[in-house]
């Protein structure tokens, strides 16, 4: 159906017959570039801290996927940042997180010598505690309540407390503590009210008292049976500032688009009456960096 | 007639298992086929020349180490797997890193009783002889045995039968130098442990048997355990767990969080299935879980695909299922979605899931009739205006 046939003030409808459809769809090179420009567009967005006030709470999580490559960001752009950074690794070695860091240009032994950052070798300290000697009385391991002596996290908040204090020759900006990820120390055996105390005391003392940042990973899946998972994801959503939630695609396996990540800015946290900012874009994690952009524009498509 | 046990290469990408990481097979309904893929990582390690660690409640090691599969000396069958597996494994070698080349052992020895393909091939119907078992150093940890010794453990809150499987595994490691401790020791081998029908009622665990088990944190604890000694140590393991037993879902889902890999095995056996017609080559189904993310940003993805597993008359083969009513240009692989499908989605959202992921992909078939795709019980498909149904395979009532 063509347009009008009246008079030149009435606008022309366009066609949308298969022959007309061409012209109204972007030509290659425009395609191209508007790909790129969301792509620098969404990773200013995300990895601008700089946009951001300190003493923020990020959430990672991830459903039908695993979201590590957030992690794997997160450290290394803090590290590069010159921020201090305690980091909780649960669930791989450092040599894992040590070769990933490297292909991202960072490498986390240097950055261990000079102070820059402190890890938390979940599996090292676990092993120490259940196979090692007697444990001197001033120095508990952070792992302590795996022995069921203690069913709080307090040692391990101490832990994180005593890392990120400042001292008197530090250089370093703001502090920043990482977690992957918090859904093992349910597998461990800590309640999840335990796991929520952590959090609130290291929100205390790290957001508030030392100005610095929290990121967290977590665990969720649609239709889980885990209980106790879901509560503490969905509290933890409550309290974040910023949740990047990656998911796999609904439709399955794609081999250009390993997923999706939601974005979600909770403005209405700090001032009431904003709404949250959500937004949406698709990804894909290649060998040394993720490339992110529009849904529905993948590179394969355009 | 014998019937041949051969592991095809599309179920691991590369070609096995990494050193330091866990393999977690959740076994069929009556434990035949896992079993059988247990006694071939056992086999494996013996013919490669590894040390064994074999822990079980269920059955004694020694009993278990007797009936392993030969290994098949003459390859004719082998050989044409071989080289496909071979030209496989050399392309998706690139995302392991130097630990895992371990595994390559038996392409680097010269000895002329090993093959140059990677991997061996062994006969089901044929035991493993005596004087091969007894060429590699083996341990074992048989539950009613352990519990008669006095035990040292500290207080772990953990159940004992795993505690002390946990200080039996991490005491050989430390002994024979397989984390590495003992500096002087410059031939390196490593160690396979095979732990069988973990979490079932034998070995003192609760959660096969209610929804609400009086300690929900052993098994896990076990794992996280275990991960950190795998991690430390020249091993690699694999366990199988009753899976279907166990009731509580949420423990299964933290037991594939903390395992590496995780295949479940399905078989057909007393099913509706058995008489599919669309799985009527078939024995039963392979699902892949869970895999490993080790030392990159990126998995290996690309090779998951769905799997069944399939006796014939004298191949024991896992294979990519082959779908007799898609449209033939494209096959499973190639439409984006379908493989996975079949795998992780539930089946609320297979109709949704199925009807729009063809049209994208498919080509701009001629429809008749209104030409929605209507979101019917039935899955219907669209081709050259006619409809075909799928084979009864994924009729869901609504």
């Amino acid at each position: 159906m063509e347009g009008d046939k009246g008079g030149a003030g009435k606008k022309r409808w366009p066609s949308l017959a298969g022959n007309r459809l061409d012209k109204h769809l972007p030509g290659k090179v425009e395609a191209e570039r508007i790909l790129l420009a969301a792509v620098v567009s969404v990773s200013h967005e995300i990895f601008q801290h700089k946009e951001y006030p300190e003493g923020k709470f990020t959430l990672l999580r991830d459903t039908r996927t695993d979201g590590s490559f957030l992690v794997h960001h997160f450290l290394s752009f803090y590290l590069r940042a010159g921020c201090k950074v305690c980091f909780v690794a649960l669930l791989q070695s450092f040599s894992h997180y040590s070769i990933v860091a490297q292909k991202l240009g960072v490498s986390l032994a240097a950055a261990k010598e000079r102070g820059q950052l402190v890890f938390l070798e979940g599996l090292k300290s676990c092993l120490d505690l259940v196979f090692g000697e007697e444990e001197q009385p001033g120095q508990p391991s952070p792992l302590q309540f795996l022995s069921g002596s203690t069913s709080d996290l307090r040692a391990l908040f101490e832990f994180v407390r005593v890392s990120l204090a400042p001292s008197a020759g530090d250089s370093w900006k703001g502090p920043v503590l990482l977690v992957d990820d918090l859904s093992v120390l349910l597998s461990l055996g800590a309640a999840p009210v335990a796991v929520l105390d952590f959090i609130h005391y290291c929100r205390v003392s790290v957001c508030c008292q030392l100005k610095g940042n929290i990121v967290v990973l977590v665990h969720s899946n649609e239709d889980s049976e885990d209980e106790e998972n879901e509560l503490l994801v969905n509290s933890l959503c409550h309290h974040s500032d910023l949740i990047l939630w990656a998911e796999g695609l609904a439709t399955g396996f794609c081999k250009d688009v390993h997923g999706q990540i939601k974005i979600s800015k909770r403005l209405s946290l700090r001032q009431a009456g904003e709404q949250d900012l959500v937004q949406i874009y698709q990804y894909k994690i290649q060998d040394r960096n993720v490339t992110f952009f529009a849904r529905g524009l993948s590179a394969a498509v355009l | 007639m014998y019937s041949y046990f051969i592991l095809h290469f599309v179920l691991f990408p590369g070609g096995g298992v990494a050193v330091g990481t866990l393999l977690l097979i959740e076994e069929d309904k009556y434990g035949l086929y896992s079993n059988l893929l247990f006694k071939y990582f056992l086999a494996e390690g013996i013919v490669c020349g590894h040390d064994l660690f074999v822990a079980s409640a269920k059955e004694h090691p020694d009993k278990i180490l007797k009936e392993l599969p030969a290994p098949l000396l003459d390859d004719t069958y082998g050989k044409e797997l071989g080289d496909e597996a071979a030209a496989k494994s050399e392309d998706s070698q690139d995302s392991m890193k130097i630990a895992w080349r371990y595994q390559n052992l038996p392409k680097m020895e010269a000895s002329p009783t090993t093959y140059t393909k990677f991997g061996h091939y062994y006969d089901v119907s044929k035991k493993m002889s005596p004087e091969l078992c007894q060429s590699v150093k083996w341990h074992s940890f048989y539950l009613h045995e352990e519990l008669s010794f006095e035990p040292k453990l500290k207080a772990w809150s953990m159940n004992s039968g795993y505690a002390r499987l946990l200080q039996s595994i991490q005491k050989i490691i430390s002994q024979e130098g397989f984390d590495g401790s003992d500096p002087q020791k410059k031939q390196r081998n490593v160690l396979r442990i095979g732990i069988q029908s973990l979490g079932s009622i034998l070995w003192g665990d609760g959660v096969c048997c209610s929804d609400n088990p009086e300690d929900p944190h052993s098994l896990t604890k076990f794992l996280y355990v275990l991960r950190g000694l795998l991690r430390k140590s020249l091993s690699a393991c694999i366990i199988t767990v009753p899976a279907h037993l166990i009731q509580n879902k949420a423990i299964m889902e933290r037991v594939t969080n903390l395992s590496d890999m995780v295949v479940g095995l399905e078989s057909f056996i007393g099913s509706e299935r058995e008489t599919n017609p669309l799985y009527k080559d078939y024995h039963g189904l392979v699902h892949v879980h869970q895999i490993p993310r080790l030392n990159s940003l990126i998995c290996d993805v690309s090779d998951t695909k769905d799997l069944a597993f399939r006796l014939k008359r004298k191949l024991f083969t896992i294979e990519i299922l082959k779908n007799k009513w898609t449209p033939t240009k494209h096959s499973p692989l190639e439409v984006p979605g379908i493989a996975m499908m079949w795998i992780f989605t539930s089946h609320k959202t297979i109709t949704a899931a199925f009807a729009s992921r063809l049209v994208r992909h498919s080509e701009p078939c001629e429809q008749t009739g209104s030409g929605r795709i209507r979101q019917t019980a039935e899955l219907r498909m669209w081709r050259h205006g006619h409809r075909q149904e799928a084979p009864g395979l994924l009729v869901i009532s609504t």
